[in-house]
This record gives C-alpha cells, structure tokens and sequence, in this order.
C-alpha cells in the first residue's frame, strides 16, 4: 500500500537555512546539507529545499546544495524558489534534484510546465500554488509571497497545470501559513478531489492532528511542514506515529 | 571493476550515480563511470540502464546515441554481463509500451508497460511515494531485502510480465503493480534504489557485487 508522504521543507537563502534548526547534534545548524542529512536519518520521505531569495547572481549556492545533498542523501529532493524556465529545471536535475517546482513563473505562462514536463517527465514537475481565501469557497493565487493579487482561481489552475503535465501540486494555503491553525482544509480538499496527481498541503501546521486531518479530511497525498520539526518540537517519528495511530498508512520502518 | 551508468539524456543521472559509487566503495566494486560512449559500454563489467519521463521519449534519445543499445545488447546477451534497469530503464526490457504510442521493447522479457488503472478510483496516477514491496522470488539481488521494506516509485505505467517467474517483486497499488523483473543476469526495478534509503542501497551493492 502507498504511504502518505511527510516532507520537511528547509527555506534556504544563499545557501544558508533562514530558520534555525534545533536539532541537538548537528554542528552548523544553518547548514541545510547537515539538515536534510538529520532529516533523511530521521525517516524524512521526502525532502524540499526553497530558495526564498532567488536571484540569477545566487543560483550556483543553489546547485552546489543540490549536489552535497544528492551524495549524502538517498532519498527524494524537490527544489524550487525562482524557476522560470526548463534550462532552470535541467540544471537543477543535473546539479542533484529529483523534482524541481516552478510557481510564479507557471502562473505567469503555464504553457512552460508543458515544456518542462515534455522534456524531463512529468514525475519531476512540481507546481507550488499559493492561494488566498477570497470568499467562502473560493480561493485566488496570490503571487510574491502571498502580496499579489492575480485574479486567478486556484481549483481552475490546479487544473490547468494538470493538463499541461505537472507531476504535482504543492498548495500553500497563504491564510493559513505561519499560523499553526492547521491546513486550509476545504482548499486542500478541493483542490485534490479535482485532480488526479497527487497534492501537497502545507501552510499551517501547528499540531500532529494537523497533519492527520490533512489527509484524512484534506484528502493530500503529503503534507508539508516547517517549523513543527525545525524547532524540536516534534519529530518525523513522533509525527509518523500518531498518524499511523491516526489511521494513516505510514512508512515507519 | 567497471560499472557503467548509461548515460542517453534522460533525466537525472546525479543520484544514482551517486548511490552506485558509495555502495562500489562499500562493496570493493571498483569503479562507476557515467557513459555514453558505446567502447566504454563494451569494456565494463556491469551495465545500469535509468531512465526518467515517457517511454518514447527515453526510447529515441536511447537509439540517437548511436551503438549504445547494440553495445548493451553484445555486453548482456552475448558475454552475460549482469545489467540493472531502473524505471523506464527497467520498463524497455519489455516487449512493448503502449504509453501514447505503441512503442517496442528490447523484448528480453516478455510483457507490455500499460498505463497504471487502479481499482479504486481515489488512487492518484502517477503512483508517487514509498510503497512496501512483496517478494514473489528469492534472488541475490534482494538479499538482506524482505517483504514489507519499501521503495520509492514514481511511474504512470507499470510492465505486466509474460511469465510470471520473471517478477521478482510487486507492490499493491489498487492492484498488482510490478516491482522487481530479472531473469538470468538481469534485473529491472520499477522503484529508485538510488532514492530508497537503506532498502535501496543494499539492492544497489547487492547488484554490484552479484556474479550471475
């Protein structure tokens, strides 16, 4: 049977972690090489690395943390943060990542996920849609961190990077994120009773029951999570655990 | 010692060529080169095919290199030199794939790669993630490797085997989906050994090590 997927994501800025991370052993904890090595310890099943400060100046940073992590780690590693175009996803994959996510630049001209996906494989396209509550039961991508309107409604788009070729949908509800008030259920439940890839939660997590009810009631194959793990104040097993208890087929071995 | 990861432009050779010199250094495997280059074919002692993205597409970068595929062929079938596919590098061993065209195998296990049609509806294709394998036979590439561990996948289209004897391990995903082919001296793995943590790494050396 499939298990549900947990995935740390470490917010990286110029090859340095922006959040510390609290783990007890590791020597440079804003070292994401050192993290992502802690977390694939840990029983991680995933791991996302996320440029927030892309720039075409930092890349390389970006490349050569592909590359220390790809040695050390066996395990999958998503990347995203200022991919525009398919010569970004082919060096990413060359410099180490096994799936690469495109996000403003999809929302800009979603025909680039076609040709990312028509040259490298669906597996390996990930779009991020960060979506704003504009009504009850509709939600609108926002842009630049949460600040920027589009205009675009996120189910319709979900759907429109389907068909283009994305492999998968990371969705970040921007109401939630930040809060630890738990995903932006009906989102995450809307969005992945539409498609037929498998959809991410993220934004939000605050408890362990969060991540439960994001696949039980949001209805995600994965679910994201930052600080819950960064700081201590659970780990992946903790986590993994009261999931499985929960219900949730897990990988615990 | 010399093992060659083929290297025909389809997707990403980074963590397997990684995952394959750290278990060569492990296992006093020699070395692992990355090649496309037929002569270097010809010369190694084991032979990995990958493959990423959609059958046809790995199939015409495979036969635009060209000599690559007769190299192999000469490497496998005539001096039985052990060789590993992984993904669609595992799915080209069949006879055929229908994903959006008919496209044919090497044929040297018979079967065809059809699109994944769970039975449950709910189920996502792509399969994507870690799903615990069932071993159908013992072999001294899943040594150490028991029912239950997982590997990580992520396909559209699974191989449906001919005979089979040549499914070494499958998984259940809204019905049987193929994870492990071989026969004689070789293997095929649906999954990513190179992105499945310790069960992965063990399959990895294991290859690297077997003398079929």
């Amino acid at each position: 049977m499939l298990k549900t997927r947990i995935i740390p994501c470490l917010d990286v800025a110029e090859g340095r972690t922006v959040k510390g991370v609290n783990f007890v052993d590791l020597i440079d904890a804003g070292d994401p090489v050192e993290q992502a090595r802690a977390y694939d310890a840990a029983g991680a099943d995933e791991l996302c690395f996320l440029d927030i400060k892309a720039t075409h100046e930092n890349r390389g940073t970006m490349f050569d943390l592909a590359t220390r992590t790809a040695e050390q780690c066996f395990m999958p590693l998503t990347i995203g943060g200022g991919v525009r175009t398919p010569d970004d996803v082919r060096d990413l994959l060359l410099a180490g990542a096994d799936k690469v996510s495109f996000n403003s630049a999809a929302v800009a001209d979603p025909d680039v996920v076609a040709r990312a996906a028509d040259r490298f494989g669906s597996q390996c396209i990930v779009v991020a849609i960060d979506a704003k509550t504009v009504s009850p039961g509709k939600w609108e991508i926002f842009t630049h961190g949460g600040r920027k309107s589009t205009g675009i409604d996120a189910v319709e788009f979900a759907k429109t990077v389907e068909a283009k070729g994305a492999g998968e949908i990371l969705l970040t509800s921007m109401d939630r994120d930040g809060t630890k008030a738990g995903f932006n259920l009906p989102l995450t439940r809307t969005i992945a009773d539409a498609l037929h890839i498998p959809v991410i939660a993220s934004g939000g997590v605050g408890t362990l029951d969060h991540l439960v009810e994001g696949v039980t009631e949001g209805h995600a194959s994965a679910v994201l999570a930052a600080s819950i793990f960064h700081f201590g104040e659970y780990t992946i097993r903790e986590a993994k655990e009261h999931m499985a208890n929960a219900g949730v087929p897990m990988r615990l071995s | 010692m010399r093992t060659a990861l083929i290297d025909y432009e389809s997707g990403n050779l980074h963590s397997a060529e990684k995952a394959f010199q750290r278990m060569a250094r492990e296992t006093g495997a020699g070395e692992v080169v990355v090649t496309s280059d037929p002569e270097v074919v010809a010369k190694a002692d084991r032979i990995v095919l990958p493959g990423d993205g959609a059958f046809p597409a790995c199939w015409k970068e495979l036969f635009d290199h060209r000599g690559i595929f007769e190299a192999v062929d000469d490497a496998v079938n005539r001096q039985g030199k052990p060789f590993m596919g992984i993904c669609v590098g595992m799915q080209m061993l069949a006879s055929v794939s229908r994903e959006y065209v008919d496209t044919k195998g090497f044929d040297w296990i018979g079967g065809e790669v059809v699109k994944i049609a769970p039975a449950d509806p709910a189920l996502k294709v792509p399969h994507m993630g870690w799903n615990d394998l069932v071993i159908d036979h013992a072999h001294p590439v899943l040594e150490g490797v028991s029912t239950g561990d997982h590997a990580y996948f992520v396909h559209s289209y699974h191989f449906k085997v001919a005979d089979p004897a040549h499914r070494l391990a499958f998984c259940d995903y809204g019905g049987d989906i193929t994870a492990i082919v071989g026969r004689d001296n070789m293997v095929g793995t649906q999954f990513h050994p190179e992105k499945s943590q310790s069960a992965g790494l063990r399959m990895i050396a294991n290859f690297l090590t077997w003398a079929p």
